[in-house]
């Protein structure tokens, strides 16, 4: 059973690194790499309530300033975005990921990661997103997504990530 | 003192006994140690020693399976004391005295010609029943005299540990303070690209040598630390499911999970005493994570923080176990606090410039070390535990997560330089002096240093 969860998992991941790197070989800003709508061509590609679709035309994650929580403009109109989204979709459980960046300490990121997938859990309630479908977890600094040392990488692993559950 | 019975970790009995120059030997004028005290010593206390210069010639091995053995153990001793900072061990090819006994006195102008202030002879022979028998004497070369002199009997799987018991008794004997080299580190090593890294637990000697794997890297695991009277270690895993805060033998490398919390558990540490764990748990209430401790045999659990919207994490207990020294957010940016053991009113402490985390409290109390992040750039440092005296003992790109050794006098914590592609260990006196790499095979983070073993 959890071998099987682990495998889907996996093609999962995948799927949706493919569609990040081909979407951000060339993007400068993270919104775009979050699957902002309409990557040229692959917005068509993605079956409507596919994973594939949530991840391009909705946006799986939205960004945070250092060492903060609050939710920014543009991430609220992401989550109102996807809270549109898995209203139609109600067959998804999901998962809210919570990321800090590398320039902390590791405790104080593990919770600075919770409390950032606890702000988007609540704030995807508040958009009458069941509870019930909502499971968070924080990585804190331990899943980066960019790789360097400067602040444009920093910025993009500063995130909580929406993961759909294979639909039951 | 005579036959004392240490218990090691490994199951072996240690034998050990107070070595004096036989009546065969007899030279020796009875000069006691005490004595002798006053003439070779170093006071640790000072931030800039002049290191005493010491010669460690081979020990005598005899009628060892491995001839190699004798030798390899002087090699850790010279190792060990070079490594403090505190002794000078001078090069073997100067020597010009070959010791091939132990049981009279070397010759003590041939010492005093190449400058050796210390001398340590030692032999190492197998007994009949197979275990080992290690004997050394440290001598003052000038005053010409016997410092110390221990025998100790104990299995051949244990050698290395000879090596770091005489260590200690010579480090004792010379500045007055209890070693620190018979002891572990469990640390987190890494290896990997950096956005699918593997790490794994794993433990070596204080000096980076014998290095052992506890976990196989399947699991996301971190923070672990050494339980200050069992062979367990508590660490933080990401399993199935929730992440939580785990214990584990590491002579039987069995786990089970720390009590039973609803939500994710972190930031594990033992009390001094070994009965409780206290760690960290984030709540749904506003994102907050509190401090909660767990009575490891009733299972019983408290919580000592409740801090509404605020990260209360990294908790530490002083070494008397009265008090508590941990990180919070409560004031706007992580500053360090102390609270009783009990929970209730916390004192802040950390007043500089910039965010501080990581306290862990001395073992002999009279220091907190952390980490301390200011203008992008993350320190190591140290205050009292009322946070006065802070000193920054190392500054850089990433510095984080310090750990004392037992005797309180060394630092360990884990360095990353910008652009490089993983950290490394290092420690440092709380002098700030003496900065040291230390060996891991892969990168390496996150260590926690063990009691004495002995």
């Amino acid at each position: 059973m959890t071998s099987v969860m682990r495998i889907i998992r996996g093609v999962k991941l995948a799927a949706a690194l493919s569609v990040v790197l081909a979407l951000g070989a060339c993007a400068s800003n993270p919104a775009d790499q979050a699957g902002g709508p309409g990557g040229p061509g692959m917005a068509g590609a993605a079956t409507p309530g596919s994973q594939q679709d949530f991840v391009v035309n909705v946006g799986d994650r939205v960004f945070f300033e250092s060492d903060s929580t609050q939710l920014t403009p543009q991430s609220v109109a992401t989550l109102d975005k996807q809270s549109q989204w898995l209203s139609n979709y109600p067959q998804y459980s999901f998962t809210i990921e919570g990321h800090a960046d590398e320039r902390g300490t590791r405790e104080y990121n593990i919770a600075l990661g919770a409390r950032r997938s606890q702000t988007v859990r609540d704030y995807l309630a508040s958009r009458g997103i069941q509870p019930q479908r909502m499971r968070t977890i924080s990585y804190g600094k331990e899943r980066p997504v960019a790789v360097c040392n400067d602040i444009s990488c920093w910025s993009q692993n500063r995130r909580a990530v929406t993961v759909l559950n294979a639909s039951s | 003192m005579n036959d004392m019975m240490n218990r090691t970790p490994s199951g072996f009995d240690l034998s050990r006994r107070r070595l004096m120059l036989g009546a065969g030997a007899g030279a020796l004028a009875g000069l006691s140690p005490r004595a002798a005290h006053a003439v070779l010593k170093l006071d640790v206390t000072q931030g800039n020693i002049q290191p005493m210069t010491i010669a460690l010639p081979d020990f005598v091995g005899v009628g060892l399976q491995d001839p190699e053995t004798a030798r390899a153990i002087t090699q850790i001793i010279t190792g060990n004391l070079k490594r403090c900072g505190l002794f000078a061990p001078i090069d073997q090819q100067a020597y010009l005295e070959k010791i091939t006994s132990i049981d009279g006195q070397p010759r003590f102008p041939d010492w005093q010609t190449i400058n050796a202030q210390a001398l340590v002879t030692g032999r190492i022979s197998r007994q009949p029943d197979g275990r080992l028998k290690a004997e050394f004497r440290l001598w003052d070369v000038f005053a010409r005299e016997q410092l110390t002199g221990q025998q100790y009997f104990t299995t051949t799987e244990n050698w290395r540990r000879i090596g770091h018991i005489i260590s200690d008794a010579i480090y004792e004997r010379i500045t007055g303070e209890k070693g620190y080299f018979d002891s572990r580190v469990v640390f987190v090593d890494e290896s990997g690209p950096k956005d699918r890294r593997v790490k794994k637990l794993a433990i070596m000697d204080q000096d980076g040598a014998a290095v052992k794997y506890l976990t196989r890297g399947e699991e996301l695991v971190l923070t672990p630390r050494f339980s200050p009277t069992t062979q367990d270690i508590t660490y933080m895993s990401y399993g199935q499911g929730e992440p939580r805060v785990f214990l584990m033998n590491i002579e039987t490398g069995q786990r089970e999970t720390v009590g039973n919390f609803p939500r994710m558990t972190f930031s594990p540490r033992f009390s001094n005493d070994g009965q409780r764990v206290i760690l960290s748990m984030s709540l749904q209430e506003g994102g907050s994570t509190n401090i909660f401790v767990m009575d490891l045999r009733s299972k019983a659990t408290t919580r000592l923080t409740d801090t509404a919207a605020a990260i209360d994490t990294a908790p530490c207990y002083a070494p008397d176990g009265t008090r508590i020294c941990f990180e919070s957010d409560r004031g706007g940016q992580q500053q360090i606090y102390v609270m009783a053991a009990t929970g209730g009113p916390a004192q802040r402490i950390s007043f500089g410039q910039g965010k501080y985390s990581t306290p862990v409290w001395s073992p002999r109390g009279d220091y907190i070390a952390f980490t301390r992040e200011t203008q992008g750039q993350f320190s190591i440092g140290i205050m009292k535990p009322d946070g006065s005296g802070e000193r920054i003992l190392t500054s850089g790109f990433h510095n984080e997560g310090p750990t004392f050794s037992p005797n309180g006098r060394v630092l360990m914590f884990f360095r990353e330089p910008a652009g490089s592609p993983g950290a490394q260990l290092f420690s440092v006196d709380i002098t700030g002096r003496n900065e040291q790499r230390i060996p891991t095979p892969s990168f390496a983070s996150d260590p926690a240093w063990s009691p004495l073993l002995s």
